[in-house]
This record gives structure tokens, C-alpha cells and sequence, in this order.
């Protein structure tokens, strides 16, 4: 419980958090805003419209949890940390804990802030979440965020520049995944089993069939997994590389 | 100004960021191309286009390779030691911009003919050679681009002057703000035709009638705005205390 | 020589340098005395066109710094070891400043001779010792053979055969007619270095003078006297009007020296045990003089005067 108290206070008495939380939430509801704003016959307003800027948040909150590991290792207050704590596993565990409760935080409030901004601008639609495929859309935007912090976590670790591993985070997710999929043939087989397009699946995947438009909403994934098994997935992917990265870094020096 | 140039260029050869760069960029991408060619099916021939499946993977590179070359000395302070060296500060800036898009310019070419061959090599298909202007803009002109994409890179790492805010800002806008200005109704799709990146791969890709700009008017566009960038970057960083 | 007129700099609401004009002379060791934070790599960073002063200007020979042409040739610096890149070999880092001042390339081998570099040459900066690297940035320093040298702090965390190296290394340079201006924040260090001595605190000048008149007119001279007859002597002392203090089993007078303290203790048939003159601290006659400028204040009690302001290596 104190390492969880001492990471918090290392994370909130830095500034990146603060940019991050900042611009994430900004751009998110912001965008959100817009779309409403701008919405018309041909391009209405649903609950999955409303959250068209999620991934931008993802990528942000990344940046700002693979930093909250890098640039301990920058000041070297690695080494600090783990002069008061000796067991690195601890320790490191500690930050992935804080980071992700945060990012998960961030996530919530950035997707009922778009989804609330959506209702404030368009009273007249009807955004009112009444299926699971609409509540995965807008409260599981959170649990993606979480597990993506602990990729950026684990990243941060293995790469311990913040240069290198906010590169390689916003390349991969913003380019590789996509590039795959066009690779001819096996392209997309791969694709559908990459990590960030599983978290896209919890979000986007098994559109009800019941009522509202699905078509208006961030691009639907090709993963055939079902929506929670697809976080699952996710979430695996991101124990395994965390663990990676906690294993070595307890083998090599500070 | 030639002894400002070869200051730049001993400063950036002698730390290691322009080499792991032009390997990366050069092994992606060159990879890239051989895998397409290699897994592509015979039912469509493969195009010179596809050999440049990569490019857009080294043209990231490339953007944190010139934002890391300015941001690196704000880091290491040895933007003060160069101030000191040369107080004329727009002039050692614009060189050191140079510089970066010269590499920025002749790795892009590299790479690009690289796939290129490489492609042609492995499948040899008809539609690989180059055979009009299209074909050759699509090649030739990835250095091009990635030469704009270093001073647009340079620019935001002077006013940024921090690694991790210049890359986000550098990765985010191209690969995704730009497309989500897209998604906006009504308004999006004219907003986008204006995203400076977007005109860039028009210029690679071709143009599609709609577009308000001809390919090189496109590529023109991009650095423009590019040029604008650097301008006011070089304003603040004359203004600012190193 | 450098001249400042009237030099301050604001950041935001801090006064960082507060209406400061000083010259220092050719040909001298110049010493730069001040607390910490007292303005000191300021000032040298708007002597050098880093930071724009926010009014008053410092001037090099009559010129702005950003107005020298192939400034290295004119001004030489070393504000921080630190401002080189970390994966740059050492020979690298000042091919580079050559280069830029057109300066011959055989020129680096010369300075890291100079100051001993040679056999490191070709290794990273970034793993160079504090005291490597304060000799790396002297060799950057002496690149263009300057006229005008300054150094910010240049023995902050050298052992002491390097603090003794740079000392003598000032006074050559100073005795090749340059002009040399050094900062520091220990009087003690600079009293053995610096001819003359610009003080300032909180940003403003406290004195220029030449570093024996500071310290004579800082230092309050004392006598320190012990006598079996302790009681008599302090009456006939204090009848004189000087100032008396008892510090243990003896008296410190001040403002009377040993000759008339002795002629007076005759006189009233006192026996003296010790008679002895007291030269105050240089460290005293800067607390005293700054002691009021003094950014950062320490928990000391009254009279208990630390050795040094700062632990050295700050
Ligand atoms: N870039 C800056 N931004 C804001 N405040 C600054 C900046 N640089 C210096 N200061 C402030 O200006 C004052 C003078 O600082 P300066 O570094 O010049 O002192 P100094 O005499 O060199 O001290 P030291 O002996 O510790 O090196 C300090 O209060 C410092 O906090
Ligand atoms: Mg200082």
C-alpha cells in the first residue's frame, strides 16, 4: 500500500501526467464536441459517434504512461526507487498499478465526457446506453486505457529512453497495425490477432442488431474473437510483456 | 555559411542518431517491399505503389530522427555551447536544418529505389518498371518528402525543445489527427484536402481529381507550411534565451 | 575587457540580476563572488548573448557579444562541464566548434594537449569524470586562443591537485595578458585566485575592489589576549572605549592592536599570557558582506560560521 502512495506522489508531482491527462481529455471531448456539433442526416449523431477521438486519448495516455517509467530512468531516479525499495518486481508493479488506474480514469472520464457533451449539444438524439455493445462503446474505453498503459509500461522498461519507446508505442499503434493488414494474403489472417486491434474489437465488436445506426462510429475491428475475450487477449498480451520487462529489469543494472 | 554546414554535419555524425535511423528506415522498408513482393499472390500484378508499401514507416523515422537532432541539444544543453560558437542564431539553425534534410533527403531516395529494386527483383512483374512521370514521382519523390517531413520536424523541435513532446506531436498529427479532421461531417472532407501530410502522399500517390492542388502543387503546399513552421520557429528561438 | 552597464534580468517575478555594472580589467584574474543563486551564471550567460538581458547590456571590448564575429576567437567560456553530448567523442565535441569558427583542425589537438586530454580524445564525453569534463570544457575555452576567458565555477567538485591546477592555469593565462573572469562562491578559493573581485548578492553589486583591500576592509582585525588577571584587564580595557568579547578563558579586542594592548597592560602591571592578532575569515567577511543578500538561508546559530557557504560539489 505505501509503494502504491509513494508512486502516486512520484506521478502526480511531475508535470507529464498533468500535460497528458490534459490533452487527452481535451482532444477526446473536444473532437467529440465537433462531431456533434457537425452532425446532420447524413451522418448522425450515435453513442458510438460520440467517441470517435478515443483513440487519440489511447495514444496520448500511452505516451504519458511509457514517461512516467522513462523518465525515472533519465533523472536516474530508478536507481532511487530502488535504493528505497530493493525488490524491483515491488516497485515496478507498483507504478504499473498507479499508471493504469489512472490511464482507466482518464479513459472513463474522457468517454462519458464525449458521450455526456454529445447528449449536452444534441438533446434531441437518443444516446441513452441501452445495450452491452453501447456501454462496452463508452465505459470500456477505460479498461482499454488501462491495459494500454501497461504495454507502455512494459515498453518504457524494456526501452528505458523516452524517445525510443513513445516512438516505437505511436508507430506501432498508429501505423504497423494498419500497414499489416496490407500486406497481401497474410496480412490480414495476422491482423486480426494483433493486440491493439483486439482492444478495438472489445470496443467496437458485436454491434446489436437492435435499433441505432452502427455504421456512424469508429471503423468496426476484423478480429473474429467475441468482445471480452478480445480483452482478455489484450489484457494477456499486456501481463506477458510486463512481465518480460520486469524480468529483465531486475537481471540488469539500475 | 559552407563552415556552418560542415559544423552541422560533424555534430550530427558523430553521435549515432543519423546512423541507427538511415538502418531502420533502410531495413524496414526495403524489408517491407520484399515481403509484399514475396507473399504477393499472382491473381493482381504487383505495382511500383506496392514497392513503396513502407514508405510511410521511414518517413516516421525520419521525423523523429531531425525533431531527436534538435531536441537532443536542448537536452544535453549543447544548444548553449552552439549559441556560444555562433550567435547569429538563424544561421546555425537554417544549417542545421540543412543538414537534417539532406539526410533526411538522400536516405528517402535510398530506400525508396531500394524497395524499389528490391521488388522488382523478387517478382519483376511489368508493372513494376517505371514507366511515366507518375511512376518516377512515386519513387523519387519519397526523398523528396522525406526531406519537407525534416524541416517540419526541426521546426516543431525548436519551438518544443523536448523529445517527447516534438515525436507525439510529430506521430500523432500525421497518422492520426489528420484523419480524424476527416471523419468531421460536412466540413471534413475539405478541412483534410488541406492537412499538410495528406497533400504530401497526394504528391507520392497521385491526385485524385477532387483535389483542389496538382501533385505538385501538393507536394508544394507541404512545403509551404513547412516553411512557415521553421519561420516562426526561428522567430522564437531568436527571441528566447538559449 | 568586459563592461556591464546597468545589466538586469527578470524571470517572471524573480530578480534574478538587478541593475549590475562592473568592469573587469585586462590582464587579471576578475573573481565573481556571490552566494548561490546570487546571479552569478546569469549575468556570465548574458555576457555571452545566451540570455537577453532584460535591460543594461554587457559589452566585450566595446562590442555585444552577438555582434562578434567568430566570436571562440575573441571570448572564451566554460559556464557548464556539462553542455556537451553525452555519445560525443571529446574530439568531436571541439572539431565541431572549430569547424564553426573556421578555426584550423590541428587547433583541437593543440587545447586537449593543453589540458591533458589526449589519451581520452577519442573516448565519449558522457563517461568523463567531473574533472575531465571541467578540462574538456577549458579546452573548448582556450579553442580560439580568446583574449577574454571566463569560467563559471570551474573548480566546483575537483579534487584538490585539479583545484590547484586550474588556480595556476588562471594565472598564466592572466599573465599572458587576458583577461580572465571566474566565479565562485567560496571567498577562500578566490582569494588565492582572483586579483581583483567583483561581489555581488541577490543580484546586485556589493563591491568592486582588488581582493586585498576586500579583505582587509571585510576582516575585522581582533586580538585575542589571555591573562591570569582577566577582571583587571577587561576594566582598564573598557575604560579605553574598545569593543571586548569573552570567548572562554580569553578576551577578543577589537579595534586596538597587540602593541597598545600590551603597552596598556604594562601600564596597569597585568600579566599577559597570550597576545595574539586575529585575522577574521575571509568566510566571515563575505557572510558579513552578503549576509543580508543571502538567497537561501541555513538553520546556523549566531557566531557559528560555516566553513564554507555551500558543501562544496553543489
Ligand atoms: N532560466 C531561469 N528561469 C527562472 N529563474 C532563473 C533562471 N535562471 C536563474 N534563475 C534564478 O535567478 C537567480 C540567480 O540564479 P543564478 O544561477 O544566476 O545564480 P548563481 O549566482 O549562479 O548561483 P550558484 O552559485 O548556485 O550557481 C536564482 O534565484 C535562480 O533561481
Ligand atoms: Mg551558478
Amino acid at each position: 500500500m505505501t509503494l502504491l502512495a509513494v508512486e502516486r506522489m512520484k506521478l502526480f508531482t511531475t508535470r507529464s501526467p498533468w500535460w497528458c491527462t490534459v490533452a487527452a481529455l481535451a482532444v477526446t471531448i473536444g473532437f467529440a464536441a465537433l462531431m456533434a456539433g457537425t452532425a446532420d442526416a447524413q451522418a448522425p449523431l450515435t453513442v458510438a459517434a460520440t467517441q470517435f477521438g478515443y483513440n487519440f486519448g489511447l495514444v496520448v495516455v500511452m505516451v504519458m504512461a511509457g514517461l512516467a517509467i522513462t523518465t525515472e530512468y533519465r533523472f536516474s531516479t530508478m536507481r532511487a526507487t530502488f535504493l528505497a525499495v530493493p525488490n524491483r518486481w515491488s516497485a515496478l508493479l507498483a507504478k504499473t498499478a498507479v499508471v493504469a488506474v489512472l490511464a482507466g480514469i482518464v479513459g472513463e472520464i474522457a468517454a462519458f465526457g464525449s458521450w455526456g457533451i454529445g447528449k449536452l449539444i444534441k438533446p434531441g438524439v437518443d444516446l441513452t446506453l441501452n445495450t452491452a455493445y453501447e456501454w462496452r462503446a463508452v465505459a470500456g474505453v477505460g479498461l482499454v486505457y488501462a491495459v494500454a498503459a501497461v504495454v507502455a509500461v512494459a515498453v518504457g522498461v524494456l526501452v528505458r529512453h523516452s524517445a525510443g519507446a513513445i516512438s516505437l508505442v505511436l508507430i506501432y499503434n498508429l501505423l504497423v497495425e494498419g500497414l499489416i493488414v496490407l500486406i497481401p494474403n497474410v496480412g490480414p489472417k495476422i491482423h486480426k490477432w494483433l493486440p491493439f486491434n483486439m482492444a478495438h474489437q472489445f470496443v467496437t465488436g458485436n454491434p446489436d442488431p437492435t435499433g441505432r445506426d452502427v455504421n456512424f462510429g469508429p471503423p468496426l475491428s476484423d478480429a473474429t474473437l467475441g468482445p471480452w475475450a478480445a480483452l482478455a487477449y489484450f489484457a494477456g498480451f499486456a501481463a506477458v510483456l510486463l512481465v518480460i520487462a520486469l524480468a529483465v529489469a531486475n537481471r540488469r543494472d539500475a | 555559411m559552407t563552415a556552418l554546414l560542415a559544423t552541422e554535419r560533424i555534430k550530427l555524425f558523430t553521435t549515432r542518431s543519423p546512423w541507427w535511423s538511415m538502418i531502420m528506415t533502410l531495413g524496414i522498408t526495403v524489408g517491407l517491399a520484399g515481403m509484399v513482393a514475396l507473399t504477393h499472390a499472382g491473381d493482381r500484378p504487383l505495382t511500383v505503389e506496392h514497392s513503396q508499401f513502407g514508405s510511410q514507416f521511414g518517413l516516421m523515422i525520419i521525423t523523429v530522427m531531425a525533431a531527436l537532432a534538435v531536441t537532443t541539444e536542448y537536452r544535453f544543453a549543447t544548444i548553449r555551447t552552439t549559441f556560444q560558437a555562433v550567435p547569429n542564431r538563424t544561421s546555425i539553425l537554417l544549417a542545421k536544418t540543412a543538414v537534417v534534410t539532406g539526410l533526411a533527403v538522400v536516405v528517402g531516395e535510398i530506400t525508396a529505389f531500394g524497395s524499389w529494386a528490391v521488388a522488382k527483383l523478387i517478382d519483376g512483374g511489368p508493372e513494376l518498371s517505371i514507366r511515366d512521370s507518375g511512376d518516377l514521382r512515386m519513387v523519387a519523390g519519397v526523398g523528396l518528402v522525406y526531406g519537407v517531413a525534416a524541416v517540419m520536424a526541426v521546426a516543431v523541435g525548436i519551438l518544443v525543445r523536448q523529445s517527447a513532446g516534438a515525436i507525439s506531436i510529430l506521430l500523432i498529427w500525421p497518422l492520426l489527427a489528420e484523419n480524424l479532421v476527416g471523419l468531421i461531417p460536412r466540413v471534413g472532407d475539405d478541412l483534410r484536402n488541406w492537412m499538410p501530410y495528406v497533400n504530401a502522399g497526394r504528391f507520392l500517390n497521385g491526385v485524385d481529381p477532387e483535389m483542389p492542388l496538382s501533385a505538385w502543387g501538393a507536394l508544394a503546399y507541404f512545403a509551404g507550411v513547412a516553411a512557415v513552421l521553421l519561420g516562426t520557429a526561428l522567430v522564437v528561438a531568436n527571441r528566447r534565451d538559449a | 575587457m568586459i563592461e556591464a552597464v546597468g545589466l538586469t534580468k527578470r524571470y517572471g517575478k524573480t530578480l534574478a540580476v538587478d541593475n549590475l555594472s562592473f568592469t573587469v580589467p585586462t590582464g587579471r584574474v576578475t573573481g565573481f563572488l556571490g552566494p548561490n543563486g546570487a546571479g552569478k551564471s546569469t549575468t556570465m550567460r548574458m555576457i555571452l548573448g545566451l540570455d537577453t538581458p532584460s535591460g543594461g547590456s554587457a559589452l566585450i571590448d566595446g562590442k555585444r557579444y552577438r555582434d562578434l564575429h567568430q566570436p571562440l576567437r575573441t571570448v572564451g567560456a566554460l559556464l557548464d562541464a556539462k553542455w556537451v553530448h553525452p555519445n560525443r567523442s571529446a574530439r568531436a565535441h571541439l572539431a565541431w566548434m572549430a569547424k564553426s569558427n573556421r578555426l584550423p583542425a590541428k587547433r583541437v589537438d593543440e587545447v586537449l594537449d593543453i589540458v591533458g586530454l589526449s589519451a581520452v580524445a577519442g573516448k565519449r564525453a558522457g563517461g568523463f569524470s567531473l574533472g575531465m569534463s571541467q578540462r574538456l570544457g577549458i579546452a573548448a575555452a582556450l579553442l580560439g586562443d580568446p583574449q577574454v576567458l571566463l569560467f563559471d565555477e570551474p573548480v566546483n567538485g575537483l579534487d584538490p591537485e585539479g583545484i590547484l591546477w586550474i588556480r595556476k592555469f588562471m594565472h598564466r593565462l592572466a599573465d599572458e595578458g587576458r583577461t580572465v573572469f571566474v566565479s565562485s562562491h567560496l571567498l577562500s578559493e578566490m582569494a588565492l585566485t582572483a586579483q581583483e573581485l567583483v561581489v555581488i548578492g541577490r543580484g546586485k553589486l556589493i563591491s568592486q575592489s582588488s581582493t586585498e583591500d576586500f579583505v582587509s576592509q571585510a576582516t575585522e582585525n581582533t586580538v585575542r589576549v589571555r591573562s591570569p588577571q582577566l577582571g583587571a584587564l577587561r576594566t582598564a580595557l573598557g575604560r579605553t572605549g574598545v569593543s571586548i568579547r569573552d570567548e572562554g578563558e580569553s578576551l577578543i579586542v577589537s579595534g586596538m592592536d597587540c602593541a597598545d594592548i600590551g603597552e596598556l597592560a604594562a601600564q596597569t602591571g597585568t600579566v599577559l599570557h597570550e597576545l595574539s592578532p586575529q585575522r577574521g575569515s575571509l568566510e566571515e567577511a563575505f557572510m558579513q558582506l552578503t549576509g543580508d543578500s543571502v538567497e537561501y538561508h541555513t538553520e546556523i546559530a549566531e557566531g557559528q560560521v560555516p566553513a564554507t557557504l555551500v558543501p562544496a560539489g553543489k
